[in-house]
């Protein structure tokens, strides 16, 4: 393992440890409940950029994986009993095969189309999982949390760590396909695939890698949440907010390196907290649309891209 | 010195078909080229140049008839496996990895196509990347963004591109197109020495002066059919060459 | 629990609210089917335009339809400015809008869709004429007045919008910019003044659009969303660009709507434009009457 990896586990590990030590530590709820929520972000965004940053595709299904995450959590919950564990496997799994079918679907659609396209399934997947009675239909479900599990003393704080894991999990997966071939093959189909095709590049086949993988984080955040909220309803379930806001996330912090959709989704995640809770849910969707708007038109490398430009400038200035 | 006919072809095309629609773009093509070979293409706009390169290199799906390379039949290949076979091309309007630098746009080339030497060291590529930039005049080039280049330099990096490719068969789609007249001199010297390596070239050109200087034999389309095919004299004495292509 | 005459009502009633669907497409496909533009902030603009519309009869009783075409104006000229912005900042700098592009329209159209919310609050509004609330009896079937309305103005806004397109210079120089834009700069045109131009009729077209959306259903805030669905799937369905397409496909995607709303009930509604459009993308990419090979 070279330096940079090194650096980059023990700051995983030191990370993991600061979010043990708080459930351990800190008596206040209120932390993990906002803090669960930025982490979830984090997951979902750095997830979305491994399709929708490394390989250019604009994936607008988001709230379809999470929706998806929630509800096999809901059922296996009402069904089995099963525990949290199982709730986030099997919804990984279920996640993987959905993005497998997304990675079909870039076969025969690009740009706007398939963005269009993932839009579209998120609505059908919606309207299927409105009308499944088991799970409560429209009026959505009330959901029971189990006994809590030492070291943890509550529910939420159990979460948090889980979200935790998965925020590590993500983001050293995005991390070694930004750096191996798998990441120079999707920039290359990213910039132009048929050219890349035609070097060589098996470009199916690194789609729907990025697809799956992609997918399957994504529904894997989502499971927990059934538990979180105790509650699930398709309307919330699969809000159009979760794809648009992951999207913003990703494209504020800039899709060119792994760390960029992490810096969107810590900073929109927190403002977003901040505002529901001193404003109004409102004046966030607003907050949303214009920090969308405005990074796209005035810094459309997103934050990775200002500092790498300011950067860019310093060294010229010295040489 | 032409090739010696009694050979195994490299490229065999066969009864090929292709339809857009109703329209067909090429009507029962068949055609081979020998290993080593110059091969022009030429033939008006529309008449399916573009079309066969893209059923060779696989592009496009064709609905009959057969293309072999090197006697196995590939006819059902994805492209990025015929490139790993040996067939490479350039394309009429440069398609360059616009995010990357000349180098890294090589690169992809040798991280992806090259299977034999795929235990090369990262040196080693590096080394064979620097090559191939420095005989296509490329060298300063290197770290520069492919979209700072001018349109002779692309055409260059896309030659240089298909070339990282270690290509048996290098299929180069009207790579002198809106060059000056000495950039056309440069790219046809350079890929007159690529053929002196042993690499069959299949050449789509509309500047007629390069195409007869470059090519041993040359084939003319019109709407999808082979119409003359033989030396660039014969070819060029065929009347209905003439009153297809010249439009005299 | 089915009978024929109950297919034969939802059929009569989806044909109408196809023809509604066209009119609130129309405009889509001009920006989206000819000029490229990855427009999701379209059906964000109609309800905008709806809002228009309501604030006009609400406080000066304008009627509803002459409340749209006196917006109309405003509406073109809104056009035009969202078009140099977004030209400005994406085709202008070439790669990437598509991506990019489509994130800007949905910032735009969460912008709207809040300042809808602080200006009107979240409650359904609606609209008084005297057409809306009665209805046309032939025997045991029962037509609202509101979706004749709806008819007869779409129909109207198809023709015209064919007769513009064919007819007019610069209608006919419209669709020549969508087909090839460097023939187009040879002839002397300025392809950008040309786009921006439809958009701003793309766009103006949602006046009378916004009077029809809120006469057939009060409208909310966040009604652009299931209209994101319904106008791309028309404008997909019928080809990019076809005037006479957009209204086929409209009235398809009304009486499958309906057909499915009598079937199986008005949750499984959300279901049919979508999953038609996933279809047709999936199937037949370039539209069932597509301009494009």
């Amino acid at each position: 393992m070279n330096r940079n990896g090194i650096l980059f586990w023990i700051g995983a590990t030191l990370f993991l440890a600061a979010a043990l030590l708080m459930t351990q530590v800190i008596g206040n709820q209120y932390p993990f409940f906002a803090g669960y929520v930025i982490l979830q972000f984090v997951v979902l965004a750095v997830a979305w950029s491994i399709l929708g940053g490394y390989a250019g595709y604009v994936n607008f299904g988001t709230s379809a994986f999470f929706g998806v995450g929630v509800y096999t959590a809901v059922f296996l919950a009402k069904a089995f009993g099963a525990p949290l564990a199982v709730q986030i496997a099997t919804a990984a799994a279920i996640g993987a095969l959905m993005g497998f079918v997304l990675g079909l679907l870039t076969l025969r659609m690009q740009g706007i189309f398939f963005s269009i396209a993932t839009i579209a399934a998120t609505i059908v997947i919606e309207t299927t999982v409105t009308n499944w009675r088991y799970v409560g239909g429209a009026a959505g479900i009330q959901l029971q949390r189990p006994m809590v599990t030492a070291p943890f003393d509550n529910y939420v704080q159990m979460l948090f760590f889980v979200q935790a894991l998965l925020v590590v999990l993500a983001v050293a997966i995005s991390r070694y396909i930004q750096n191996s071939w798998i990441g120079h093959g999707l920039k290359a189909l990213r910039d132009d695939e048929l050219a890349a095709e035609c070097t060589g590049v098996p470009t199916l086949r690194l789609k729907l890698v990025a697809c799956v993988i992609s997918g399957a984080l994504m529904c894997a955040a989502g499971a927990p949440a059934a538990m979180y909220l105790q509650y699930a309803d398709p309307s919330s379930a699969f809000n159009l907010n979760y794809s648009v806001s992951v999207l913003a996330m990703s494209l504020i912090g800039g899709t060119a390196h792994w760390a960029g959709p992490i810096i969107g989704a810590i900073l929109l995640g927190a403002t977003q907290q901040l505002l529901t809770v001193t404003i109004s849910s409102e004046v966030n969707v607003l907050v949303l649309g214009v920090m969308l708007v405005l990074f796209v038109v005035a810094a459309p490398q997103g934050i990775i891209g200002l500092i790498r430009k300011v950067r860019r400038h310093r060294s010229e200035g010295e040489a | 010195m032409m090739p010696p006919e009694n050979q195994p072809p490299l490229l065999r095309i066969s009864a090929l078909t292709k339809r857009f629609g109703g329209f067909v773009a090429l009507d029962n093509v068949s055609v081979e080229i020998r290993p080593g070979e110059r091969f022009g293409l030429i033939g008006p706009n529309g008449s399916g140049k573009t079309t066969l390169i893209n059923c060779i290199s696989g592009a496009f799906r064709t609905e009959a008839g057969t293309v072999v390379f090197r006697d196995e039949d590939i006819t059902q290949l994805p492209p990025h496996l015929r490139t790993r076979r040996g067939i490479a091309r350039s394309f009429q309007i440069p398609r360059p990895f616009k995010s990357m630098t000349v180098a890294e746009n090589l690169m992809v080339a040798l991280d992806f196509a090259v299977v034999t030497d795929q235990h090369a060291s990262a040196a080693q590529r590096r080394d064979t990347m620097m090559s191939i930039l420095t005989r296509m005049g490329l060298a300063s080039k290197a770290n520069v963004p492919a979209t700072r280049l001018s349109q002779v330099e692309l055409r260059k990096m896309e030659l240089a591109r298909a070339m990282a490719t270690h290509p048996k068969l290098l299929i180069s789609d009207e790579a002198m197109a809106g060059l000056s007249s000495s950039e056309v001199d440069e790219v046809l010297d350079l890929l007159m020495s690529l053929a002196d390596q042993d690499i069959t070239i299949i050449m789509i050109e509309h500047i007629m002066q390069a195409v007869m200087r470059f090519s041993q034999r040359v084939m003319c389309l019109e709407t999808g059919r082979i119409i003359a095919i033989g030396s660039p004299a014969e070819v060029m004495a065929n009347q209905r060459v003439q009153e297809a292509y010249l439009g005299t | 629990m089915f009978s024929f005459d109950l297919l034969l009502d939802a059929v009569a009633i989806g044909v109408l609210l196809g023809c509604f669907y066209a009119a609130v497409s129309l405009g889509l496909s001009l920006s989206f089917g000819l000029l490229d533009v990855p427009h999701v902030a379209h059906p964000a603009f109609l309800v905008m335009a709806s809002y228009g519309v309501y604030f006009l009869n609400e406080n000066y009783g304008i009627d509803p339809l002459l409340a749209g075409l006196l917006i109309t104006p405003l509406l073109f000229v809104f056009g035009l400015v969202a078009y140099r912005i977004y030209y400005e900042t994406f085709e202008k700098r070439g790669s990437d809008a598509g991506v990019r592009g489509i994130a800007f329209f949905f910032g735009v159209a969460f912008i709207i869709e809040v300042l809808l919310i602080l200006q009107f609050g979240v409650d359904q509004r609606s609209v008084t004429a005297s057409y809306i609330g009665k209805a046309w009896r032939i025997g045991d079937m029962r037509i609202p007045f509101r979706l004749l309305v709806a008819f007869a103005v779409a129909a109207a806004l198809t023709i015209l919008l064919t007769l513009y397109l064919s007819r007019t210079f610069m209608g006919r120089a419209i669709r020549a910019v969508a087909q090839d834009q460097e023939a187009l700069r040879l002839m002397g045109a300025n392809p950008i003044r040309i786009k921006q131009w439809a958009f701003g009729i793309a766009t103006a077209v949602l006046g009378i659009a916004g009077a029809l959306l809120i006469i057939v259903a009060p409208v909310e805030p966040t009604l652009d969303r299931s209209y994101i669905g319904r106008t791309f799937c028309v404008v997909v369905m019928a080809g990019l660009g076809s005037m006479a397409g957009t209204l086929v496909a409209a009235i398809i995607l009304g009486v499958a709507e309906t057909i499915v709303l009598t079937l199986f009930g008005a949750s499984w509604a959300p279901a049919v434009s979508f999953g038609m459009l996933l279809a047709v993308l999936a199937v037949r990419p370039q539209g069932l009457f597509g301009r494009r090979s």
